[in-house]
């Protein structure tokens, strides 16, 4: 059954805005793994592009069958993906210290990308029966505690900090955007406000060290904290029109680290300046209204919901990721949606944006009836 | 129940997503104030430290834990090495540099052009070795004409120094440079490439309390590289000092005498398991590694025939020869196959079956009990003890010895050795075991192996009466300011489940060994000490058959590769003993002519040196009284 409307409604500007932002990114990336004359990296740019075009396909996938069906899969989604982390911990690949990646013949999978997305639709699904307006209390709260924590529990060992406090973020924005209950919200900012000091209180020195270290990465001048020196040093001096294609210097010489994933804003800004790092915030910040646009256009909670939901996913990644290469977030691996090189992460994203499209042309399905 | 589904509607949702607008617009507002900052506020101030690179990471290496010895005394440090590189960003004019810096190294400029282009990978602002360790005078004459050398560094990295060369080589070891694959193990955390890490010895097994970590400097640089300013420094932690319990006397005692002989000589403090000596020869220069071996120098190493890698204290298997007679008659003992009053004839030879078991003495002992047995190493006496106790319950009390399994010494790639029973012989080679096996077995030949460390170890728990301990190196690990962090404290490894009665009467044949009148190690007596210890020789495989079929017996016409080793296990003082030793010297022969004045003159320097301790603590009250006397003498005069 082909509804003629389907493509009536489809939502060409969201393929507009996501095609611009690929290519943004794919130029970016050239730099980044060009500059500096080592040849190995190239082999990275093909790869993406090849992601790309996984990530197309996917795509496609999450928008040709109605939203309604992804709801109606959503346990299997999340038992699936919770088991792929389950997996990570016992067979993935152990690079750097830790066990990210799982390898599935010639590529490799990084099961807790997939992760946000399933926490999400599950979410959505919860919220979009049991939400009130008079807010959810903590009753109404369990199930979603249990739903966040199975898979950040899984994440947090393997270990990826950074991923787990981006589905945290997420699934607050969506908790919040359900709205809870005035008096259940006070009880949890107090509880979170004593304990805080509590926890403090019990952990060892190391511990405590390697917290202040990720709040203030100066601490760690030889690591973390030069990283963001050079990241900073590499965005100022983009100033107004930047440097030029390719004539970034402290993308060059490898000054940043990373430059190709979770710094590569670093390298737009210095090559490009204030009017490329400019144009690309105004190019992110139209991606999410436009995604809060679908959730208000469409009619249905749990289409609402399921696009709030990706839309934060984007958003909070943009600004964790963005505001740690200026110097005022922590330091956590988190990748720029579409920019940075990492198919997991392109392919998640254009799940994402295939979501969203899923919600925006079906918007029909309860107009008029 | 509520129906929630009517409650919330796309209006409801509406106002919920203006909230959430404007939390979104907020949070760009943030990011586009901190873009406008950087770039246009600051933008010059950054410009300005990017054309430079100026901002640069500067790593402090630590240095590595010093090694002293049980007194003390410093046996590793760490000297400055100068390494020359070469900044291609800041040296500029490059040609003119490089023909001056030839000058000042002399070495050709084509040399230094060539180690540039080798090194295309590294990032212009990094600096490019030229040459390691350039010498103090080669610094001095680039440090000069600095001025004149844009770009040239010098980078000083501390690196090893043995004190003395060819010393305690195998027990210390040497330090490698760190491979790729060691790199991404994750095992050495803070190691990167260039790095040394210990490759052998204690270098190696302690490596992780030698190792220091790393420190660094966040620096600014001019635009000739010079450091103007350092902006923030983390302190390199220097690495833990270790205090091993070998005494250097007696390691360069033990080292002298086994001078031009393969073999190995170990020392321990039979009361904790402390190693006082352990000595591998031939041995090798530590201090030839700090450079580095040439491919040439490493294979030269490598197949020597006397193998100088190889640590034989504890990766030498020889069969144990009549030493393993203690085992042998402690089994017997225990099994109660003999006592003190068993007497067997020695004619010169035991049969059984078809076969004809020698003694190797031709003519005979004549009547023998088990303290002759010992004292004059009886082949034929310890046959039938072998016969009647059987392979398997002899390889209970060797196993019970620490014999066919590692000591557990904290040192890399120890041997295990071999103790066969019927049922290893079954599995290994599919044949059933052969009783005549048994008897080549109690005299310590066949299929035995055991390490120079199980032998001392062995001959260690007959000295303090039945305690095997596993053997320590360290005495203590400290931090750089003197904390201590670890001592060695002794670990038993097993008890010996034997009666007082079986080792007295052991100790006291091996006490004939050297003491007795016909003792096989009389020649090794020691005045004033009394030393209890067991000779043995053994057969080097491939001349065993045809020697022993074809009756050629003339020694002098055998190939010295072909010549039995010599063995020789020993404790002081029988009564009280201090320290246990066991030699072994390859193709020595007689365990009696070449180990045993090896292990006399270890004991000897050691339990007087033990003695001149005691005594200079004793005398020290006496002397004053002494001096007090003549003060007292010269007044009255």
């Amino acid at each position: 059954m082909f509804d003629r409307r389907l493509v009536q409604y489809f939502d060409w500007g969201l393929l507009g805005l996501v095609t611009l932002l690929s290519v943004f990114g794919l130029v970016t990336l050239y730099s980044a793994v060009t500059a500096g004359g080592t040849s190995p990296h190239h082999a990275l740019y093909v790869k993406q592009f090849m992601w790309y075009g996984v990530g197309f396909v996917a795509m496609i996938f999450s928008f040709l069958f109605s939203y309604k069906t992804i709801e109606k899969w959503a346990d299997v989604i999340y038992i699936g993906c919770n088991s792929l982390l389950v997996a990570v911990l016992i067979f993935g690949k152990l690079a750097g210290g830790s066990k990210r990646w799982l390898i599935l013949g010639p590529i490799s999978v990084q099961p807790s990308e997939i992760a946000k997305v399933a926490v999400i639709i599950i979410l959505a699904r919860y919220y979009s029966k049991f939400a009130s307006d008079r807010g959810l209390t903590i009753k109404g709260l369990v199930n979603p505690l249990i739903y966040i924590l199975i898979p950040c529990l899984l994440i947090v060992n393997q270990p990826d900090l950074g991923t787990a406090m981006v589905i945290m973020l997420i699934a607050a924005t969506m908790t919040i955007f359900v709205k809870i209950e005035r008096r259940t919200l006070i009880g949890i900012i107090t509880t979170g406000m004593v304990s805080i000091p509590l926890v403090w209180f019990f952990l060892k020195g190391y511990q405590k060290e390697r917290i202040l270290t990720f709040l203030d990465p100066g601490r760690d001048p030889l690591g973390a904290g030069y990283h963001i020196i050079q990241s900073k040093i590499a965005i100022g001096s983009g100033m107004i029109a930047g440097k030029g294609f390719l004539k970034g210097t402290q993308n060059a010489l490898s000054f940043l680290p990373e430059q190709h994933t979770d710094f590569i804003f670093s390298v737009l800004a210095e090559e490009w300046g204030f009017l490329g790092s400019a144009a690309l915030l105004i190019l992110f910040l139209l991606l999410i209204l436009w995604g809060l646009n679908i959730a208000h256009g469409c009619r249905d909670n749990f289409g609402t919901i399921l696009s709030v939901g990706v839309t934060a996913l984007i958003a909070w990644q943009v600004l964790i990721n963005i505001g740690m290469v200026m110097g005022l977030m922590p330091v956590v691996g988190v990748p720029l949606p579409f920019v940075s090189y990492g198919g997991s992460s392109i392919v998640t994203m254009m799940v994402c944006i295939g979501i969203l499209m899923n919600v925006s042309m079906r918007r029909f399905l309860f107009e008029k009836g | 129940m509520k129906n929630y589904l009517n409650t919330v509607n796309s209006d409801w949702f509406s106002q919920r997503i203006t909230g959430v607008i404007l939390c979104i617009t907020v949070a760009f507002s943030v990011l586009f104030v901190r873009v406008f900052y950087l770039q246009i506020i600051e933008g010059e101030t950054y410009r300005r430290l990017s054309e430079n690179n100026s901002i640069r990471l500067q790593s402090v290496d630590a240095p590595r834990g010093l090694i002293f010895d049980a007194n003390r005394s410093l046996l590793v440090d760490n000297r400055p090495s100068f390494d020359l590189g070469i900044i291609l960003k800041d040296a500029k004019p490059l040609e003119e540099t490089v023909d001056k810096l030839a000058g000042y190294l002399d070495i050709p400029a084509t040399e230094i052009t060539t180690k540039i282009k080798a090194a295309r990978g590294v990032p212009s602002y990094k600096p490019i070795f030229i040459k390691r360790d350039i010498g103090r005078n080669a610094m001095a004459a680039v440090e000069v004409h600095k001025f004149d050398l844009p770009g040239v560094t010098i980078n000083i990295r501390p690196v090893r120094h043995y004190i003395s060369s060819m010393h305690a080589s195998h027990l210390i070891g040497y330090l490698g440079e760190i491979n790729s694959d060691e790199l991404e193990s994750g095992d050495y955390v803070g190691c990167r490439g260039g790095d040394y890490i210990g490759r052998f010895g204690i270098e190696k097994s302690y490596e992780d309390m030698l190792r220091g970590k790393r420190g660094g400097r966040q620096v600014e640089v001019n635009v000739r590289g010079q450091v103007v300013r350092v902006m923030k420094t983390v302190d390199a932690l220097p690495g833990r000092n270790l205090f091993l319990t070998v005494d250097t006397s007696l390691q360069k005692l033990a080292e002298s005498l086994m001078t031009d002989k393969v073999g190995a000589v170990v020392a321990m403090d039979p009361d904790n398991g402390h190693i006082l000596a352990m000595v591998s020869n031939p041995m090798f220069d530590q201090n030839a590694f700090v450079s580095g071996l040439s491919h040439d120098e490493w294979n030269a190493l490598l197949s020597n025939p006397d193998h100088p890698m190889t640590n034989k204290v504890l990766q030498g298997e020889y069969p144990p020869a009549s030493t393993y007679k203690i085992v042998t008659a402690i089994a017997g003992l225990e099994e109660a196959v003999i006592d003190e009053e068993t007497i067997f004839n020695c004619p010169g030879y035991y049969v059984l079956g078809n076969r004809v078991f020698r003694c190797w003495k031709r003519g005979g002992h004549g009547k023998v009990d088990i303290h002759r047995a010992i004292a004059e190493s009886c082949d034929v006496y310890f046959y039938q003890v072998g016969e009647a106790v059987g392979v398997d319950r002899l390889a209970h009390y060797a196993t019970a010895f620490g014999l066919g399994s590692p000591t557990g010494i904290n040192l890399d790639n120890e041997a295990s050795g071999l103790i066969p029973t019927s049922q290893w012989k079954r599995k290994r080679l599919g044949e059933p075991w052969q009783k005549g096996e048994t008897l080549t077995i109690a005299i310590g030949q066949g299929f035995n192996l055991t390490t120079p460390l199980q032998m001392s170890s062995l001959v260690a728990a007959i000295a303090n009466g039945g305690t095997l301990y596993r053997p320590v190196i360290v005495g203590s690990v400290e931090t750089a300011d003197g904390n201590v962090l670890q001592t060695g404290s002794p670990h038993v490894s097993g008890r010996l489940n034997i009666s007082e009665k079986s080792l007295a009467i052991v100790r006291k044949g091996l006490w004939a060994v050297v003491n007795g009148k016909r003792g096989t190690a009389r020649g090794s007596r020691l005045k004033g000490i009394e030393m209890s210890g067991k000779t043995g020789t053994a057969q080097v495989v491939a001349i065993k058959e045809p020697d022993r079929e074809g009756g050629q017996t003339d020694k002098k016409e055998v190939e010295h590769r072909f010549k039995d080793h010599a063995w020789f296990v020993a404790y002081a003082p029988s009564a009280d003993p201090t320290i246990a030793v066991a030699v072994i010297v390859e193709h020595g022969e007689h365990g009696s002519s070449t180990a045993a004045p090896i292990a006399k003159a270890v004991i000897q320097l050691y339990i007087e040196k033990k003695e001149g301790e005691y005594q200079a603590g004793q005398s020290a009250g006496s002397g004053e009284l002494l001096s007090q006397m003549e003060g007292r003498i010269a007044n009255n005069e």
